[in-house]
């Protein structure tokens, strides 16, 4: 079972930004990354989808030449990462789970320093300091040491720094995990604007909700494996757009009430590890009202009803769930075009 | 294959190599990024300040009277030495620093920035001659404070100064070498310790060799440590300048030649 595009190289032709192929990072025996493939078109917001240790960060650090892969290869707008990888740094900025600033030294001297590293001249190099501050409302800020920031503050100082030289690229990895709401709504306006500005954004994240927000495409990855490729609809469409939990009174009624579940919805259903609570995708919510005709019938208790919006919980479970021989999300790639910013 | 079109019309010139007069502006921005480290935290130059003072003045009234008879005639011996033993212990803390600057996240930035691979290192070893500079006036003014007048003039010391730090720079990338492949600091202290001890104590910087049995003079005689403490007192106590000095900077340039490119590769691998 396969949920992959990567059989089909699509040809270079300078609008991929992204082009991952068979990508294999092994840590001893451990494979975190295990034949990852992505196209990244360019001027689109991709998003990694998956849980901690899922490999979205060696991924990342691979296509950001920090990480050398062992197998397969990318090209990040048609310029191989191992071999011209001070090209692809030039295209490329990145922002990682931890900001990757100087703590000792203050937020200006920190956006001086890369940008003189970045080739600009002293006073170029002020300027652009300010300019970005400002534009990250850090200018209050901009002389106090690192040490006193904020979480937040320092997200969005880090992500100024990957901004300097405007790279056509920039990769985010969970750019809003552990911010509050707020921060993470400005975070979110942020990365909509520079993709307005004509960058392309690859960004990794854990939850669904930001990858609605955000993105065009979605890589849900999971073991080091894509387990599942396309637009958000389509991913939210395999998993129905809520899911129907049900929590069943006694014990040994469970397995008789799943069946039922999967007669009546003709859905797959899946039995929480604890035990006594049944999930299943709720496609057609007037259905229900015949499984719980069909519960009465069978004397089945029900001691919960409830009804969610699809979690990365739900995308997981459907996709790399236990029973996975039915089609759940089949992707058609031919009609796929990477369109404008939705949501 | 024209990614200049994504660049909001921006024209970028892309290079996959780094030019020669790029990697010095980008090791002297790395260096000036170790010296505000350094004004920001002033009290980690604690070892430079004490150590040359508190070293100079134990082991010249410890071994003064004993090795040369009295004290003022064993300054010209000990203080070239002292110099050498102090401002080479003070480029193990190069190493040690690397190592903790690593695990910070900025280092991430540092490799997936377009610049030349050595400048984060050298910028950092370039920085600490300003450690190397500290203690050496410090230790040269103790010196005099005791009582000690080089005959080679001034000019000399200054020579003889500069020696000292250039060759403790090029000793130290073999300290950034352990830096970069330790796994801890303390660990760096401690492979660093180890070898200089042994260097230091084992070469003419603060007893005659030939007081010593033949087996160890012919170590003391080709312990490159021994050429640097003969070179600076040529030079100080003289103003002559010899083969020792010729043999220390062919040392200092063979140290680097070997040790910064294995510790560039060393740190390009690691993750």
């Amino acid at each position: 079972m396969n949920y992959l595009n990567g059989s089909k190289i699509i040809p270079n032709n300078g609008d991929m930004a992204v082009e991952a192929r068979g990508l294999v990072k092994k840590f001893g025996d451990f494979r975190a990354v295990d034949g990852v493939d992505l196209n990244v078109r360019a001027g689109s917001i991709y998003g990694v989808l998956g849980p901690n240790g899922a490999g979205k960060t060696t991924t990342i650090r691979m296509l950001a030449t920090l990480l050398r892969a062992d197998e397969g290869s990318a090209h990040i707008f048609g310029h191989n990462v191992a071999k011209e990888s001070q090209i692809v740094r030039q295209l490329i900025g990145i922002t990682g789970q931890y900001a990757s600033v100087d703590e000792s030294l203050s937020a200006t001297e920190n956006l001086v320093i890369f940008s003189r590293l970045l080739g600009f001249g002293r006073a170029e190099a002020k300027q652009k300091a300010a300019q970005l501050l400002e534009e990250f409302s850090l200018t209050e800020a901009a002389k106090r040491p690192l040490k006193n920031f904020s979480g937040g503050m320092r997200r969005r100082l880090d992500l100024a720094a990957s901004l300097i030289a405007q790279p056509p690229l920039i990769f985010l990895d969970e750019p809003t995990t552990g911010l509050d709401p707020r921060t993470r709504n400005q975070m979110w306006d942020t990365i909509r604007r520079l993709v307005k500005s004509g960058s392309t954004v690859l960004l990794t994240t854990q939850y669904l909700q930001e990858a609605d927000e955000l993105a065009d495409r979605i890589a849900v990855i999971d073991h080091g494996r894509v387990v599942a490729e396309g637009t958000v609809d389509e991913l939210k469409a395999s998993v129905g757009t809520s899911s129907l939990q049900l929590s069943i009174q006694n014990p040994q009624d469970v397995e008789n009430a799943r069946q039922k579940v999967e007669e009546v919805l003709k859905v797959q259903s899946i039995v929480s590890p604890e035990g006594g609570k049944i999930t299943a995708p709720m496609a057609d919510a007037d259905r229900v009202t015949d499984l719980l005709i069909a519960f009465r019938q069978s004397g089945i208790q029900l001691a919960e009803l409830s009804v969610q919006k699809p979690t990365l919980d739900d995308v997981f479970l459907t996709i790399t769930g236990n029973n996975p021989h039915e089609d759940v999300a089949k992707p058609s790639n031919k009609s796929q075009q990477a369109g404008g910013i939705e949501g | 294959m024209k990614p200049s079109s994504m660049t909001q019309g921006a024209e970028r010139r892309l290079r996959n190599k780094t030019s020669f007069g790029q990697t010095i502006r980008n090791s002297l921005t790395m260096a000036y990024r170790g010296l505000l480290k350094i004004k920001r935290t002033p009290e980690q130059l604690f070892d430079v300040t004490l150590q040359p003072i508190i070293f100079t003045l134990m082991f010249t009234y410890i071994f003064g009277g004993a090795i040369s008879g009295d004290v003022q005639s064993y300054l010209p011996v000990i203080i070239p030495g002292i110099l050498v033993q102090t401002v080479i212990t003070t480029s193990v803390v190069t190493g040690t620093q690397l190592r903790e600057d690593m695990d910070k996240g900025v280092f991430d930035r540092f490799k997936s920035l377009p610049i030349a691979r050595i400048a984060p290192l050298a910028g950092a070893l370039l920085a600490d001659t300003v450690r190397y500079t500290i203690a050496t006036v410090l230790t040269l003014t103790m010196g005099y404070i005791m009582g000690y007048r080089p005959e080679g003039g001034l000019g000399s010391v200054v020579i003889a100064a500069l020696l000292v730090i250039v060759c403790a720079w090029a000793i130290s990338w073999i300290f950034a070498f352990f830096g970069v492949i330790a796994r801890t600091a303390s660990s760096v202290q401690g492979i660093s310790m180890i070898i200089l001890f042994p260097l230091t104590f084992l070469s003419n910087a603060f007893v005659p060799a030939d007081t010593m049995p033949d087996w160890l003079q012919w170590f003391v005689k080709i312990n490159p440590i021994s050429h640097l403490v003969t070179a600076v007192r040529d030079l100080a106590n003289a103003g002559t300048v010899g083969w020792d000095l010729t043999a220390s900077l062919i040392g200092a340039a063979v140290i680097v030649a070997i040790f910064a490119p294995i510790t560039v590769r060393a740190y390009m691998r690691r993750t």
